[in-house]
């Protein structure tokens, strides 16, 4: 199940980020988002797997299916081609891949064998309005002032003279 | 049923994930590819805490709290992103990262 997932996962990100049409890529992205879902269902994180699809798989495809349309004109083909440098970004990718999972892989990873708690939403909301109160409350003073960002950068300052 | 899957494989997983993101970040011309790249990125970095919180601390949730701040901020810049973008696109009718050269002397 964990193979068919990863794959899954890993193979449509491969997709978004090789297609030329930005149109698919934004579908493959959805794709990708909805295989982090399941992941997290592996990982017993119900909670993180709602959020993942309502924010991420909804809220932000819809976005940036939003910001192509504003941007693009005419036939969708060759929208989404590579850089000069893509080699070399290639390169350095690659070798991430191929360090990161030496590493992991020859480090002893302390775990622990408990049980994974049942009630994950309870003990977050717990956690988010008890220990982690001021973050919480920075969160949401971050989210005002970007949606005020957003308006403003979006619409441009008017010019007075 | 899930076999002998534990904490090493979700973070080869995800660390590939975020190697895909970054590829696409670096290597693609249209700045919306380059968003998506980052999108994934963070999405990587979101399984791994909580894949960590599953596997190292059973128990406490830190890590999945800390996840959804992650997912907070990242809707945030994906909204102020988008603006800048639209921003420039009425200034310069192009999405090509070759063609903002403002800051280049």
């Amino acid at each position: 199940m964990f193979w068919i997932l990863a794959i899954f996962t890993l193979g449509s990100a491969l997709l978004m980020v090789m297609n030329k049409n930005i149109f698919h890529s934004a579908l493959f992205m959805v794709l990708t988002f909805i295989g982090v879902a399941a992941m997290y269902v592996m990982l017993q994180a119900d909670f993180m797997a709602a959020v993942q699809i309502l924010v991420y798989a909804g809220a932000i495809a819809i976005f940036l299916v939003f910001g192509i349309m504003l941007t693009q004109r005419g036939n969708m083909k060759q929208t989404n081609l590579f850089a000069k440098h893509t080699a070399v970004a290639g390169l350095v990718s690659l070798a991430l891949v191929v360090i990161n999972a030496f590493m992991v892989w020859n480090t002893n990873w302390l775990k622990s064998t408990a049980e994974p708690p049942q009630d994950t939403v309870g003990q977050i909301a717990d956690l988010m309005l008890g220990k982690f109160m001021v973050p919480f409350e920075v969160a949401a003073i971050l989210l005002l002032v970007a949606l005020l960002g957003a308006v403003i950068i979006a619409k441009g300052v008017k010019k007075t003279s | 049923m899930m076999g002998n899957i534990g904490l090493e494989h979700f973070l080869i997983f995800s660390g590939t994930l975020f190697c895909i993101g970054l590829f696409g970040a670096l290597a693609k011309r249209n700045v919306i590819a380059i968003l998506m790249g980052l999108e994934i990125m963070l999405n990587s970095v979101n399984i791994n805490l909580v894949a960590f919180s599953r596997y190292a601390t059973t128990g406490d949730l830190t890590g999945q709290v800390f996840a959804i701040f992650v997912v907070a901020v990242a809707a945030a810049e994906v909204a102020v992103g988008l603006a800048l973008i639209v921003a420039i696109y009425r200034d310069r009718m192009s999405v090509n990262v070759e063609d903002f050269d403002w800051l280049k002397w």
